[in-house]
Protein backbone atom coordinates (compact mmCIF):
# COMPACT_ATOMS: atom_id res chain seq x y z
CA UNK A 1 0.00 0.00 0.00
CA UNK A 2 1.27 3.38 -0.90
CA UNK A 3 2.54 5.51 2.01
CA UNK A 4 0.78 8.92 3.13
CA UNK A 5 4.01 9.82 5.20
CA UNK A 6 4.37 13.65 4.59
CA UNK A 7 7.08 15.71 5.56
CA UNK A 8 6.65 19.36 6.59
CA UNK A 9 8.67 21.79 8.42
CA UNK A 10 8.55 20.59 11.67
CA UNK A 11 6.03 18.40 10.88
CA UNK A 12 5.99 14.17 10.68
CA UNK A 13 2.46 13.39 9.28
CA UNK A 14 1.65 9.94 9.41
CA UNK A 15 -0.71 10.87 6.38
CA UNK A 16 -1.47 14.66 4.84
CA UNK A 17 -4.91 14.78 5.98
CA UNK A 18 -5.35 16.99 9.27
CA UNK A 19 -9.02 18.73 10.62
CA UNK A 20 -8.68 22.27 9.69
CA UNK A 21 -8.93 25.25 12.60
CA UNK A 22 -12.59 26.01 14.03
CA UNK A 23 -14.47 22.84 12.56
CA UNK A 24 -12.78 20.73 15.17
CA UNK A 25 -12.74 22.74 18.02
CA UNK A 26 -9.50 20.82 20.44
CA UNK A 27 -9.90 17.38 19.52
CA UNK A 28 -12.33 16.31 22.65
CA UNK A 29 -15.72 15.53 21.04
CA UNK A 30 -14.39 14.00 17.78
CA UNK A 31 -12.37 11.87 20.37
CA UNK A 32 -15.25 10.41 21.47
CA UNK A 33 -15.95 9.18 17.96
CA UNK A 34 -12.52 7.49 16.77
CA UNK A 35 -8.88 7.24 17.61
CA UNK A 36 -6.76 11.14 17.21
CA UNK A 37 -4.23 8.81 16.53
CA UNK A 38 -5.28 8.12 12.82
CA UNK A 39 -4.70 11.61 11.93
CA UNK A 40 -1.77 13.07 9.95
CA UNK A 41 -1.77 16.31 12.78
CA UNK A 42 -4.67 18.50 14.54
CA UNK A 43 -5.35 22.07 13.90
CA UNK A 44 -6.77 23.72 16.76
CA UNK A 45 -9.16 26.40 17.31
CA UNK A 46 -7.46 29.59 16.80
CA UNK A 47 -6.55 31.23 20.14
CA UNK A 48 -6.15 34.70 20.94
CA UNK A 49 -4.38 36.39 24.38
CA UNK A 50 -8.23 36.73 26.30
CA UNK A 51 -11.18 34.65 26.15
CA UNK A 52 -13.63 35.41 23.59
CA UNK A 53 -16.82 34.99 23.74
CA UNK A 54 -17.84 35.53 19.84
CA UNK A 55 -20.64 36.74 18.11
CA UNK A 56 -24.46 36.73 18.74
CA UNK A 57 -26.88 33.85 17.13
CA UNK A 58 -27.59 32.54 14.25
CA UNK A 59 -23.68 31.96 13.83
CA UNK A 60 -24.38 29.09 10.88
CA UNK A 61 -26.53 29.25 7.75
CA UNK A 62 -26.88 26.57 5.08
CA UNK A 63 -25.79 27.83 1.54
CA UNK A 64 -25.89 26.07 -1.71
CA UNK A 65 -23.46 23.15 -1.29
CA UNK A 66 -21.73 24.94 1.88
CA UNK A 67 -22.38 27.01 4.93
CA UNK A 68 -21.62 30.27 5.74
CA UNK A 69 -20.76 30.81 9.47
CA UNK A 70 -19.86 33.32 11.74
CA UNK A 71 -18.37 31.98 15.00
CA UNK A 72 -16.56 34.55 16.57
CA UNK A 73 -13.03 33.33 17.70
CA UNK A 74 -15.07 31.72 20.61
CA UNK A 75 -12.45 30.22 22.44
CA UNK A 76 -11.42 30.41 26.15
CA UNK A 77 -7.48 32.62 25.99
CA UNK A 78 -4.58 31.20 25.27
CA UNK A 79 -3.99 30.42 28.95
CA UNK A 80 -6.52 28.25 29.01
CA UNK A 81 -5.63 26.45 26.09
CA UNK A 82 -2.33 25.72 27.05
CA UNK A 83 -3.17 24.25 30.44
CA UNK A 84 -6.69 22.54 29.79
CA UNK A 85 -6.51 21.98 25.70
CA UNK A 86 -3.70 21.05 24.85
CA UNK A 87 -2.70 18.46 27.45
CA UNK A 88 -5.34 16.74 26.55
CA UNK A 89 -3.91 16.46 23.08
CA UNK A 90 -0.78 15.75 23.82
CA UNK A 91 -1.89 12.04 25.15
CA UNK A 92 -1.96 11.11 21.33
CA UNK A 93 0.85 10.60 18.69
CA UNK A 94 -0.27 13.10 16.61
CA UNK A 95 1.41 16.21 16.02
CA UNK A 96 -0.80 19.53 16.72
CA UNK A 97 -0.89 22.91 15.09
CA UNK A 98 -2.06 25.75 16.62
CA UNK A 99 -4.07 28.57 15.25
CA UNK A 100 -3.35 31.94 16.03
CA UNK A 101 -5.54 35.18 15.88
CA UNK A 102 -5.33 38.64 17.36
CA UNK A 103 -6.06 42.22 16.38
CA UNK A 104 -2.29 43.88 16.85
CA UNK A 105 1.09 42.52 15.79
CA UNK A 106 1.98 42.24 19.44
CA UNK A 107 -1.20 39.82 20.23
CA UNK A 108 -0.22 37.58 17.64
CA UNK A 109 3.75 37.56 19.37
CA UNK A 110 2.65 37.56 22.43
CA UNK A 111 0.07 34.23 21.85
CA UNK A 112 2.49 32.50 19.61
CA UNK A 113 4.87 32.65 22.43
CA UNK A 114 3.15 31.50 25.39
CA UNK A 115 1.83 28.55 22.91
CA UNK A 116 5.34 27.86 21.44
CA UNK A 117 7.04 27.89 25.71
CA UNK A 118 3.91 25.47 26.24
CA UNK A 119 6.28 22.62 24.52
CA UNK A 120 2.71 21.09 23.62
CA UNK A 121 2.50 21.74 19.82
CA UNK A 122 4.48 21.60 17.10
CA UNK A 123 3.42 24.12 14.22
CA UNK A 124 2.03 27.50 15.05
CA UNK A 125 -0.80 28.56 11.97
CA UNK A 126 -0.75 32.76 11.82
CA UNK A 127 -4.69 33.15 10.92
CA UNK A 128 -4.14 36.55 9.15
CA UNK A 129 -7.68 35.77 7.33
CA UNK A 130 -11.11 35.36 9.85
CA UNK A 131 -13.51 37.60 8.23
CA UNK A 132 -15.69 37.47 11.34
CA UNK A 133 -14.28 39.46 13.88
CA UNK A 134 -13.63 43.17 13.23
CA UNK A 135 -10.19 42.73 15.04
CA UNK A 136 -9.74 39.30 13.51
CA UNK A 137 -6.87 39.95 11.56
CA UNK A 138 -8.30 40.06 8.07
CA UNK A 139 -6.44 43.41 7.97
CA UNK A 140 -3.36 41.16 7.73
CA UNK A 141 -4.88 39.36 5.24
CA UNK A 142 -5.43 41.86 3.08
CA UNK A 143 -2.27 44.18 2.98
CA UNK A 144 0.58 42.36 1.88
CA UNK A 145 3.22 45.02 4.02
CA UNK A 146 0.91 44.17 7.35
CA UNK A 147 1.14 40.11 6.59
CA UNK A 148 4.53 40.56 6.37
CA UNK A 149 5.20 42.63 9.82
CA UNK A 150 3.37 39.97 11.63
CA UNK A 151 5.04 37.42 10.17
CA UNK A 152 8.53 38.20 10.57
CA UNK A 153 7.69 39.20 14.22
CA UNK A 154 6.09 36.13 14.87
CA UNK A 155 9.12 34.13 13.58
CA UNK A 156 11.43 36.21 15.91
CA UNK A 157 9.61 35.32 18.65
CA UNK A 158 8.91 31.49 18.11
CA UNK A 159 10.79 28.26 17.86
CA UNK A 160 8.58 26.63 15.98
CA UNK A 161 7.54 26.61 12.43
CA UNK A 162 5.06 29.19 11.12
CA UNK A 163 2.53 28.36 8.78
CA UNK A 164 0.25 31.38 7.69
CA UNK A 165 -3.30 30.61 6.29
CA UNK A 166 -4.06 33.41 3.58
CA UNK A 167 -7.21 34.69 2.89
CA UNK A 168 -8.77 34.62 -0.52
CA UNK A 169 -10.74 37.86 0.45
CA UNK A 170 -7.79 39.39 -1.58
CA UNK A 171 -7.28 40.87 -4.99
CA UNK A 172 -3.87 39.21 -5.37
CA UNK A 173 -2.90 35.52 -3.70
CA UNK A 174 0.67 35.64 -5.05
CA UNK A 175 2.01 38.76 -3.66
CA UNK A 176 0.29 37.77 -0.09
CA UNK A 177 2.55 34.41 -0.42
CA UNK A 178 5.55 36.12 -2.26
CA UNK A 179 4.97 38.74 1.04
CA UNK A 180 5.21 36.28 4.10
CA UNK A 181 7.57 34.12 2.05
CA UNK A 182 9.80 36.74 1.97
CA UNK A 183 9.07 37.56 5.99
CA UNK A 184 9.94 33.88 6.92
CA UNK A 185 7.10 32.01 7.01
CA UNK A 186 7.67 28.15 6.62
CA UNK A 187 4.64 27.45 5.19
CA UNK A 188 1.71 28.66 3.26
CA UNK A 189 -2.53 27.20 4.65
CA UNK A 190 -4.77 27.82 2.44
CA UNK A 191 -7.66 29.00 1.51
CA UNK A 192 -9.79 30.84 4.81
CA UNK A 193 -13.44 31.20 4.17
CA UNK A 194 -15.18 33.52 1.42
CA UNK A 195 -17.03 36.43 2.73
CA UNK A 196 -20.54 36.53 1.94
CA UNK A 197 -24.21 36.78 3.30
CA UNK A 198 -27.52 35.56 3.39
CA UNK A 199 -30.94 37.34 3.77
CA UNK A 200 -33.70 35.68 4.90
CA UNK A 201 -36.63 36.39 3.40
CA UNK A 202 -38.82 36.27 6.29
CA UNK A 203 -37.34 38.66 8.45
CA UNK A 204 -36.09 40.42 5.35
CA UNK A 205 -32.61 41.13 7.06
CA UNK A 206 -29.05 39.22 6.89
CA UNK A 207 -29.62 35.75 8.35
CA UNK A 208 -26.66 36.03 10.47
CA UNK A 209 -26.01 38.22 13.46
CA UNK A 210 -22.79 39.41 12.08
CA UNK A 211 -24.63 39.87 9.05
CA UNK A 212 -21.84 38.66 6.90
CA UNK A 213 -20.02 35.20 7.64
CA UNK A 214 -16.83 33.15 6.35
CA UNK A 215 -18.48 30.51 2.98
CA UNK A 216 -16.84 27.22 3.31
CA UNK A 217 -17.88 23.48 1.83
CA UNK A 218 -17.33 22.31 -1.59
CA UNK A 219 -18.82 25.83 -3.17
CA UNK A 220 -15.51 26.71 -2.59
CA UNK A 221 -12.95 24.31 -3.82
CA UNK A 222 -12.42 25.77 -7.10
CA UNK A 223 -11.59 28.85 -5.90
CA UNK A 224 -8.87 27.13 -3.39
CA UNK A 225 -7.37 24.92 -6.61
CA UNK A 226 -6.96 27.69 -8.17
CA UNK A 227 -5.29 29.78 -6.11
CA UNK A 228 -3.09 26.95 -4.43
CA UNK A 229 -2.29 26.56 -8.46
CA UNK A 230 -1.19 30.25 -9.23
CA UNK A 231 1.00 30.36 -5.20
CA UNK A 232 2.52 26.76 -6.20
CA UNK A 233 3.94 28.41 -9.20
CA UNK A 234 5.61 31.50 -8.08
CA UNK A 235 6.55 29.78 -4.09
CA UNK A 236 8.80 27.01 -2.92
CA UNK A 237 6.56 27.22 0.66
CA UNK A 238 5.15 23.54 1.19
CA UNK A 239 1.49 24.41 1.25
CA UNK A 240 -1.66 22.97 3.30
CA UNK A 241 -4.28 22.88 1.08
CA UNK A 242 -8.01 23.37 2.11
CA UNK A 243 -11.43 24.82 0.88
CA UNK A 244 -14.25 22.35 0.25
CA UNK A 245 -12.61 18.75 0.63
CA UNK A 246 -15.03 16.08 1.62
CA UNK A 247 -13.48 13.04 -0.65
CA UNK A 248 -10.30 11.57 -1.29
CA UNK A 249 -10.94 12.65 -4.80
CA UNK A 250 -11.03 16.14 -3.80
CA UNK A 251 -7.12 15.52 -1.79
CA UNK A 252 -5.98 14.49 -4.59
CA UNK A 253 -7.14 17.27 -6.65
CA UNK A 254 -5.62 19.75 -3.99
CA UNK A 255 -2.15 17.61 -4.29
CA UNK A 256 -2.15 17.91 -8.00
CA UNK A 257 -2.95 21.60 -7.40
CA UNK A 258 0.18 21.77 -5.74
CA UNK A 259 -0.61 20.95 -2.11
CA UNK A 260 1.41 19.16 0.12
CA UNK A 261 -0.83 18.27 2.99
CA UNK A 262 -4.56 19.04 3.53
CA UNK A 263 -6.57 20.18 5.67
CA UNK A 264 -10.81 19.01 6.25
CA UNK A 265 -12.98 21.71 7.49
CA UNK A 266 -16.59 21.80 7.10
CA UNK A 267 -17.07 17.97 6.18
CA UNK A 268 -16.36 16.68 9.28
CA UNK A 269 -19.46 18.85 10.46
CA UNK A 270 -21.75 17.12 7.36
CA UNK A 271 -19.32 13.58 8.42
CA UNK A 272 -17.70 13.57 11.85
CA UNK A 273 -15.79 10.38 10.16
CA UNK A 274 -15.00 12.39 7.42
CA UNK A 275 -11.01 12.92 7.82
CA UNK A 276 -10.72 9.00 8.97
CA UNK A 277 -12.58 7.92 5.42
CA UNK A 278 -10.17 10.06 3.29
CA UNK A 279 -7.17 8.68 5.20
CA UNK A 280 -8.42 4.93 4.89
CA UNK A 281 -9.49 5.89 0.88
CA UNK A 282 -6.73 7.97 -0.22
CA UNK A 283 -3.87 4.81 -0.11
CA UNK A 284 -6.22 3.44 -3.20
CA UNK A 285 -6.79 6.20 -5.07
CA UNK A 286 -3.41 7.27 -5.86
CA UNK A 287 -2.73 3.42 -7.23
CA UNK A 288 -5.47 4.09 -8.84
CA UNK A 289 -4.45 7.07 -10.81
CA UNK A 290 -1.52 5.65 -11.24
CA UNK A 291 1.17 6.91 -8.36
CA UNK A 292 3.75 5.13 -6.89
CA UNK A 293 3.83 7.45 -3.97
CA UNK A 294 2.69 11.01 -2.55
CA UNK A 295 5.42 13.02 -3.88
CA UNK A 296 4.68 12.14 -7.06
CA UNK A 297 1.25 13.41 -7.10
CA UNK A 298 1.99 17.29 -5.74
CA UNK A 299 2.19 19.55 -8.09
CA UNK A 300 1.53 17.45 -10.75
CA UNK A 301 -1.35 19.06 -12.00
CA UNK A 302 0.48 22.25 -12.84
CA UNK A 303 1.28 22.41 -16.76
CA UNK A 304 4.63 24.22 -16.41
CA UNK A 305 6.31 22.08 -13.80
CA UNK A 306 9.80 23.95 -14.16
CA UNK A 307 8.31 26.16 -12.16
CA UNK A 308 7.87 24.03 -9.14
CA UNK A 309 10.44 23.82 -6.42
CA UNK A 310 8.66 22.68 -3.59
CA UNK A 311 7.11 19.00 -2.71
CA UNK B 1 -22.34 8.84 20.86
CA UNK B 2 -22.90 6.95 17.63
CA UNK B 3 -23.33 7.86 13.95
CA UNK B 4 -25.78 4.58 12.59
CA UNK B 5 -28.08 3.92 9.38
CA UNK B 6 -31.40 4.01 10.68
CA UNK B 7 -34.57 2.22 9.10
CA UNK B 8 -37.37 4.09 8.07
CA UNK B 9 -40.27 1.41 9.48
CA UNK B 10 -42.95 4.55 9.36
CA UNK B 11 -43.44 7.95 7.62
CA UNK B 12 -46.79 8.86 8.16
CA UNK B 13 -48.27 12.30 8.06
CA UNK B 14 -49.51 13.46 10.82
CA UNK B 15 -50.98 17.05 10.24
CA UNK B 16 -50.08 19.57 8.23
CA UNK B 17 -46.41 19.85 6.99
CA UNK B 18 -45.93 17.31 10.11
CA UNK B 19 -44.49 14.32 9.57
CA UNK B 20 -44.00 11.30 11.92
CA UNK B 21 -41.05 9.23 11.21
CA UNK B 22 -40.30 5.46 13.07
CA UNK B 23 -36.95 4.63 12.58
CA UNK B 24 -35.22 1.33 13.87
CA UNK B 25 -31.16 1.07 14.56
CA UNK B 26 -29.43 -2.10 13.11
CA UNK B 27 -27.23 -3.82 14.84
CA UNK B 28 -27.69 -2.25 18.13
CA UNK B 29 -28.57 -3.67 21.27
CA UNK B 30 -31.53 -1.89 22.83
CA UNK B 31 -30.99 -2.66 26.04
CA UNK B 32 -27.69 -0.89 26.14
CA UNK B 33 -27.66 1.01 23.74
CA UNK B 34 -31.15 2.86 23.87
CA UNK B 35 -31.36 2.43 27.60
CA UNK B 36 -29.18 4.62 27.96
CA UNK B 37 -31.26 8.23 25.42
CA UNK B 38 -33.38 10.36 27.62
CA UNK B 39 -36.08 12.28 27.00
CA UNK B 40 -34.61 15.80 25.88
CA UNK B 41 -31.69 14.16 23.57
CA UNK B 42 -32.05 14.22 19.65
CA UNK B 43 -30.64 12.76 16.26
CA UNK B 44 -28.62 15.03 14.14
CA UNK B 45 -29.67 13.70 10.73
CA UNK B 46 -28.26 13.93 7.80
CA UNK B 47 -30.83 14.85 5.57
CA UNK B 48 -28.68 15.03 2.03
CA UNK B 49 -25.12 14.72 0.39
CA UNK B 50 -22.55 18.02 1.49
CA UNK B 51 -23.38 19.64 -2.07
CA UNK B 52 -27.22 19.03 -1.56
CA UNK B 53 -27.61 19.79 2.39
CA UNK B 54 -24.59 19.92 3.84
CA UNK B 55 -25.80 20.59 7.51
CA UNK B 56 -27.91 17.93 9.54
CA UNK B 57 -31.11 18.82 10.38
CA UNK B 58 -31.35 18.43 14.51
CA UNK B 59 -34.63 16.92 15.31
CA UNK B 60 -35.76 15.14 19.11
CA UNK B 61 -36.65 12.32 19.83
CA UNK B 62 -40.87 12.07 20.08
CA UNK B 63 -40.78 8.45 21.54
CA UNK B 64 -39.22 4.95 22.01
CA UNK B 65 -41.04 1.91 21.79
CA UNK B 66 -40.33 -1.27 23.27
CA UNK B 67 -38.54 -3.11 20.97
CA UNK B 68 -36.03 -0.24 20.70
CA UNK B 69 -37.29 1.79 17.73
CA UNK B 70 -37.55 5.06 17.60
CA UNK B 71 -40.13 8.07 16.49
CA UNK B 72 -39.06 11.79 15.68
CA UNK B 73 -41.48 14.12 14.32
CA UNK B 74 -40.63 17.16 12.54
CA UNK B 75 -42.30 19.57 10.46
CA UNK B 76 -41.42 20.36 6.50
CA UNK B 77 -39.99 23.95 6.84
CA UNK B 78 -37.62 23.59 4.11
CA UNK B 79 -35.52 22.13 1.55
CA UNK B 80 -33.72 19.60 4.14
CA UNK B 81 -37.01 18.59 6.01
CA UNK B 82 -38.49 18.31 2.82
CA UNK B 83 -36.10 15.98 1.20
CA UNK B 84 -35.96 13.45 4.57
CA UNK B 85 -39.78 13.72 4.65
CA UNK B 86 -39.49 11.59 1.39
CA UNK B 87 -37.76 8.98 3.09
CA UNK B 88 -40.13 5.97 2.65
CA UNK B 89 -40.23 3.03 4.79
CA UNK B 90 -37.07 0.39 4.19
CA UNK B 91 -34.94 3.48 3.51
CA UNK B 92 -32.12 4.30 5.19
CA UNK B 93 -31.34 7.79 7.55
CA UNK B 94 -28.07 8.34 8.88
CA UNK B 95 -28.03 9.84 11.80
CA UNK B 96 -25.61 10.93 15.12
CA UNK B 97 -27.63 9.52 18.13
CA UNK B 98 -28.46 10.51 20.94
CA UNK B 99 -27.03 14.04 20.86
CA UNK B 100 -26.99 16.32 23.62
CA UNK B 101 -28.27 16.62 27.23
CA UNK B 102 -31.83 15.79 28.64
CA UNK B 103 -34.59 15.94 30.79
CA UNK B 104 -32.79 15.03 34.40
CA UNK B 105 -35.78 12.60 34.10
CA UNK B 106 -33.82 10.15 36.87
CA UNK B 107 -32.63 12.51 39.50
CA UNK B 108 -36.42 14.34 39.62
CA UNK B 109 -39.16 12.78 42.08
CA UNK B 110 -42.18 14.62 41.22
CA UNK B 111 -45.89 14.35 41.58
CA UNK B 112 -46.81 16.34 39.15
CA UNK B 113 -44.79 17.91 36.31
CA UNK B 114 -46.55 20.56 33.76
CA UNK B 115 -45.59 20.22 30.45
CA UNK B 116 -45.85 23.36 28.25
CA UNK B 117 -45.04 22.35 24.34
CA UNK B 118 -45.33 24.82 20.98
CA UNK B 119 -46.23 23.35 17.93
CA UNK B 120 -42.44 21.65 16.74
CA UNK B 121 -41.38 21.51 20.17
CA UNK B 122 -44.12 19.66 21.38
CA UNK B 123 -42.20 15.96 20.55
CA UNK B 124 -40.19 15.53 23.08
CA UNK B 125 -42.50 16.18 25.64
CA UNK B 126 -44.24 13.29 24.49
CA UNK B 127 -41.37 10.68 25.44
CA UNK B 128 -40.81 12.81 28.56
CA UNK B 129 -43.81 13.11 29.49
CA UNK B 130 -44.20 9.61 29.00
CA UNK B 131 -41.34 8.47 31.00
CA UNK B 132 -42.41 10.51 33.65
CA UNK B 133 -45.75 8.69 33.92
CA UNK B 134 -44.14 5.31 33.44
CA UNK B 135 -42.61 6.56 37.41
CA UNK B 136 -45.67 7.83 38.61
CA UNK B 137 -45.82 11.67 37.90
CA UNK B 138 -49.22 13.06 37.54
CA UNK B 139 -48.95 14.63 34.26
CA UNK B 140 -50.76 17.76 33.05
CA UNK B 141 -49.93 19.02 29.32
CA UNK B 142 -50.85 22.44 27.85
CA UNK B 143 -49.97 22.35 24.09
CA UNK B 144 -50.33 24.88 21.52
CA UNK B 145 -50.44 25.11 17.57
CA UNK B 146 -50.96 27.12 15.08
CA UNK B 147 -54.40 26.36 14.08
CA UNK B 148 -56.50 23.21 14.12
CA UNK B 149 -54.86 21.58 10.92
CA UNK B 150 -51.65 21.42 12.67
CA UNK B 151 -52.81 19.83 15.85
CA UNK B 152 -51.23 16.17 16.59
CA UNK B 153 -50.62 13.75 19.27
CA UNK B 154 -53.96 14.77 21.40
CA UNK B 155 -55.00 11.47 21.80
CA UNK B 156 -51.11 10.10 23.07
CA UNK B 157 -50.91 13.29 25.73
CA UNK B 158 -54.55 12.61 26.79
CA UNK B 159 -53.16 9.03 27.90
CA UNK B 160 -50.86 10.64 29.78
CA UNK B 161 -52.97 12.84 31.52
CA UNK B 162 -54.49 16.10 31.62
CA UNK B 163 -54.35 18.00 28.52
CA UNK B 164 -55.44 21.23 26.96
CA UNK B 165 -54.73 22.13 23.44
CA UNK B 166 -54.60 25.82 22.60
CA UNK B 167 -54.31 27.04 18.78
CA UNK B 168 -53.43 31.29 18.02
CA UNK B 169 -56.48 31.57 16.28
CA UNK B 170 -59.20 29.01 18.43
CA UNK B 171 -59.87 26.98 15.37
CA UNK B 172 -59.34 23.76 18.07
CA UNK B 173 -59.63 24.07 22.21
CA UNK B 174 -58.84 26.92 23.72
CA UNK B 175 -58.01 30.39 21.39
CA UNK B 176 -54.76 32.29 22.40
CA UNK B 177 -51.13 30.85 23.35
CA UNK B 178 -50.27 28.64 26.59
CA UNK B 179 -49.56 31.79 28.70
CA UNK B 180 -52.82 32.66 28.42
CA UNK B 181 -54.00 29.45 29.54
CA UNK B 182 -51.18 29.29 32.47
CA UNK B 183 -52.83 32.70 32.96
CA UNK B 184 -56.37 31.59 33.32
CA UNK B 185 -55.73 28.22 35.49
CA UNK B 186 -54.38 27.68 38.50
CA UNK B 187 -52.12 24.69 38.07
CA UNK B 188 -50.46 22.96 41.06
CA UNK B 189 -47.33 21.50 39.84
CA UNK B 190 -43.73 20.56 41.16
CA UNK B 191 -41.55 21.68 38.22
CA UNK B 192 -42.60 22.35 34.36
CA UNK B 193 -41.04 21.72 31.26
CA UNK B 194 -41.28 23.40 28.37
CA UNK B 195 -40.05 23.42 24.34
CA UNK B 196 -41.21 25.35 21.58
CA UNK B 197 -40.18 28.64 19.96
CA UNK B 198 -37.66 31.12 21.38
CA UNK B 199 -40.49 34.06 22.05
CA UNK B 200 -43.11 30.93 23.66
CA UNK B 201 -39.82 29.87 25.82
CA UNK B 202 -39.34 33.52 26.71
CA UNK B 203 -43.11 34.11 27.30
CA UNK B 204 -43.17 30.69 29.83
CA UNK B 205 -40.23 31.33 31.91
CA UNK B 206 -41.07 34.66 32.89
CA UNK B 207 -44.70 33.94 33.60
CA UNK B 208 -43.51 30.62 35.80
CA UNK B 209 -40.34 33.01 36.59
CA UNK B 210 -39.23 31.23 40.13
CA UNK B 211 -40.76 28.03 39.60
CA UNK B 212 -38.33 24.89 38.81
CA UNK B 213 -38.29 24.15 35.67
CA UNK B 214 -36.65 22.73 32.75
CA UNK B 215 -36.54 24.36 29.10
CA UNK B 216 -35.42 22.51 25.76
CA UNK B 217 -33.54 25.46 23.35
CA UNK B 218 -33.68 25.55 19.75
CA UNK B 219 -31.13 27.47 17.51
CA UNK B 220 -29.19 26.85 14.19
CA UNK B 221 -26.77 24.23 14.44
CA UNK B 222 -23.42 22.92 13.36
CA UNK B 223 -21.84 19.67 13.85
CA UNK B 224 -24.18 18.85 16.87
CA UNK B 225 -21.60 17.65 18.65
CA UNK B 226 -19.73 20.47 20.60
CA UNK B 227 -16.89 21.51 18.29
CA UNK B 228 -17.82 24.21 16.19
CA UNK B 229 -19.40 26.22 18.71
CA UNK B 230 -22.22 27.50 16.25
CA UNK B 231 -25.23 26.99 18.32
CA UNK B 232 -24.59 28.43 21.74
CA UNK B 233 -27.03 30.51 24.09
CA UNK B 234 -25.64 33.36 26.28
CA UNK B 235 -25.55 32.14 30.07
CA UNK B 236 -27.86 34.18 32.41
CA UNK B 237 -26.28 36.49 35.28
CA UNK B 238 -22.53 36.43 33.74
CA UNK B 239 -20.55 36.64 29.98
CA UNK B 240 -20.34 33.47 28.06
CA UNK B 241 -22.14 30.66 26.33
CA UNK B 242 -23.11 27.11 26.58
CA UNK B 243 -23.09 25.07 23.93
CA UNK B 244 -27.06 23.85 23.10
CA UNK B 245 -26.06 20.33 21.19
CA UNK B 246 -23.76 19.62 23.96
CA UNK B 247 -24.27 21.32 27.54
CA UNK B 248 -28.33 21.04 26.11
CA UNK B 249 -31.06 21.76 24.47
CA UNK B 250 -32.07 21.51 27.85
CA UNK B 251 -31.80 24.07 30.42
CA UNK B 252 -33.05 24.44 33.97
CA UNK B 253 -35.35 27.55 32.93
CA UNK B 254 -33.07 30.36 34.70
CA UNK B 255 -29.98 29.11 33.48
CA UNK B 256 -29.84 30.43 30.17
CA UNK B 257 -30.84 34.34 28.42
CA UNK B 258 -33.37 33.82 25.51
Amino acid sequence: MISLETKLPGLHLKNPIMPASGCFGFGREFSELYDLNKLGAVVIKAATQDPRYGNQTPRVAETAAGMLNAIGLQNPGVETICTDELPFLSQFKTPVIANVAGSTIEEYASVAKRLDESGLIQALELNISCPNVKEGGIQFGKDPVLAAEVTAQVKRTVAVPVYVKLSPNTADIVQMAKAVEGAGADGLSMINTLTGMQIDLSSKKPLLANQTGGLSGPAIKPIAIRMIYEVRQHSGLPIIGMGGISTAEDVLEFLLAGANAVAVGTANIHDPFACVNIINRLPQLLEKYGFQNMEEAVGGGIRNEANISGS
Amino acid sequence: MMQTELTVLENNKIAEETVEMKLGINNANPATDIGNFTPGQFLHVKVGESDTALLRRPISIADIDGNGNITIIFKISGRGTDMLSKRTSGSRVNALLPCGTGYPVDNLKLDTALLVGGGIGVPPLYYLGKTLAGSGTRIISILGFQKAEHVFYKEKFAELGESIIVTDDGSYGEKGLVTDCLSKMDIDFDCFFSCGPTPMLRAVTNKLSGRPGYISVEQRMGCGIGACYACVVPVKGETGFKKICKDGPVFAANEVSL
